[in-house]
């Protein structure tokens, strides 16, 4: 799904990322945990490119993603991210938040099949004319159908006309989710996501989060709760100072871990 | 007092009676045209150097936009108004050989002086919308130019309402100086009505109270605005 080819990141002088190479296969919830500063975040960030790669690849739906001439907007679009602070779109409603992107993403789509029919017919271009079906209207209310029904799933459809900021933490943090599974994403990475909330809020995003392993979505989660990680994931990454020291399944990582950093990393957080 | 009442008599018979309701209609409507077509144009001009100046600087062509970006508010911001005026009119028409009415030339200088000044104001607000909201909106997959405008300028705008109207104030305020280059706005209107009795007290204080109900209605009218969208922040 994913293969990152010897991907490094700096910032300035400082090297974040050292050459880390790996592969995040359909299906796998890879839980990456490690202590502060040792570039999860950004290790998270350069797989959707949010942060640009100094060097190394972002192999992602047959492309380099990594490569500066690649459209990185449509493969973000099926590789979903939420974030610590939520980053809702604070001048939309919860239910335009999630509509967002489908209807700007389709719209655009048909535009340009319906320019590139009108050059065809001008023959200014060679192709078939692909009849153009629907309209605006058509997917404004595709989209809201399916952002009602994503509300419904978290039980906050009486919520779909409130702003953002009139939500409890642990709801904005929902509608984040499902703001991302609006796009039919193939992966979604989460960097820290409950690490913002209140502790008796945690818990319902840690639901949501095992109900949509629990359907096979892959996920990459950057994370502090280590019950999760243990329960959900499948393998366990664990960083330290921009690489991967330690890589094992939840049981062999938290009953018998190898390396020195990560038993001490465990001794603190355990 | 019975000198002041004569002369508010004499004033009133030319405003009503002598047709100097009309000079002064034209001259409100000028200044108003000028000020609000000036910031409309202002606020294009500014938006777009603001996009510019707060975009990441990979490319060369960014770069080189923002060094032009940059030369012109310095260029707008560091010369008075009027020298503004005066040299666009007397100067670069002549030279490229263009003929303006007067009120299009005061429009075009308030739009690209008002363009300066807003580019500043907007590049302030941009910086001061949360960068996650671009974040937020790039991991959908928009793209930065559709992110800027639906989710961060937007907020931008909001935070800016109440900077922006003193900047259409000032605006209007400075309409006054575009009779130095002939365009009949309120000052030229109250002028010609003083200088036909050459009794200036009560046309100038005239003026100066149409000015202050002005400035007082526009900023009703960014209350109003500045209320309307206040109402993403409930329960905040
Ligand atoms: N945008 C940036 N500019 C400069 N340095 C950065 C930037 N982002 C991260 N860094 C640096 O990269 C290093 C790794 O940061 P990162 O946020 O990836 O760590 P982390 O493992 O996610 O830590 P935490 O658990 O605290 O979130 C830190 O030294 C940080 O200062
Ligand atoms: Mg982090």
């Amino acid at each position: 799904m994913i293969e990152v080819v010897n991907l490094c990141k700096s910032f300035g002088d400082n090297h974040v990322l050292k050459n880390i190479t790996t592969t995040i296969k359909k299906g796998e919830k890879v839980v990456v945990i490690g202590p502060s500063g040792s570039g999860k975040s950004t290790f998270l960030r350069c797989l959707n490119c949010m942060e640009d790669p100094t060097s190394g690849s972002i192999i992602f739906g047959g492309e380099d993603i990594a490569d500066p001439k690649v459209d990185i907007n449509v493969h973000r679009q099926k590789m979903g991210m939420v974030f610590q602070h939520f980053n809702l779109f604070a001048n939309k409603t919860v239910i335009e938040n999630i509509m967002m992107a489908p209807v700007v993403v389709v719209t655009k789509k048909l535009k340009k099949q319906k320019r590139d029919n009108l050059l065809i017919k001008l023959h200014l271009k060679k192709g078939e004319i692909v009849p153009v079906t629907g309209s605006v209207q058509e997917i404004k209310k595709q989209a809201h159908d399916k952002a009602m029904e994503l509300l419904k799933r978290i039980g906050l459809e009486d919520k779909a006309d409130a702003y953002p900021s009139s939500l409890s933490g642990g709801q904005k943090q929902r509608v984040a989710i499902v703001r991302s599974l609006a796009m039919d994403p193939d992966v979604i990475l989460f960097d820290e996501p409950t690490s913002a909330l209140d502790p008796e809020m945690v818990g319902e995003v840690l639901e949501l989060m095992k109900d949509l392993a629990n359907q096979g979505m892959t996920m990459v989660v950057v994370t502090h709760e280590m019950g999760f990680a243990r329960e959900v994931g499948t393998r366990i990454m664990f960083m330290d100072d921009g690489m991967f020291v330690e890589e094992a399944t939840p049981e062999e990582f938290f009953s018998h871990p190898k390396s020195e950093r990560a038993v001490e990393f465990l001794s603190k957080v355990l | 007092m019975n000198g002041f009442m004569f002369k508010v008599e004499k004033f009133l018979d030319i405003l009503v009676n002598k047709g100097g309701y009309k000079e002064v209609l034209t001259g409100l409507q000028n200044t108003m045209i000028i000020a609000v077509a000036g910031l409309l144009i202002g606020i294009v001009i500014g938006t777009l150097i603001a996009t510019v100046r707060v975009m990441p600087k990979y490319s060369k062509v960014v770069r080189a936009l923002d060094k032009f970006c940059s030369f012109y508010v310095g260029l707008f911001r560091g010369t008075p108004m009027v020298v503004q005026l005066l040299v666009f009119y007397y100067v670069m028409l002549p030279l490229i050989g263009v003929k303006m009415s007067s009120v299009l030339v005061a429009i075009t200088v308030f739009g690209l002086n008002s363009g300066a000044y807003i580019s500043e104001i907007m590049r302030g607000g941009i910086l001061s919308v949360d960068p996650g909201q671009m974040e937020g909106g790039r991991s959908v997959g928009l793209s930065y130019g559709t992110t800027m405008l639906k989710i961060v300028i937007p907020q931008a705008v909001k935070n800016i309402l109440p900077t922006m109207g003193n900047e259409f104030i000032a605006l209007v305020k400075e309409t006054s100086v575009v009779s130095f280059v002939g365009a009949k706005d309120l000052y030229l209107a109250f002028q010609s009505i003083g200088s036909g009795t050459y009794e200036y007290m009560v046309p100038y204080l005239a003026m100066a109270i149409i000015y202050i109900i002005i400035v007082c209605l526009i900023t009703l009218l960014i209350k109003v605005m500045e209320r309307r969208l206040r109402k993403s922040d409930r329960g905040r």
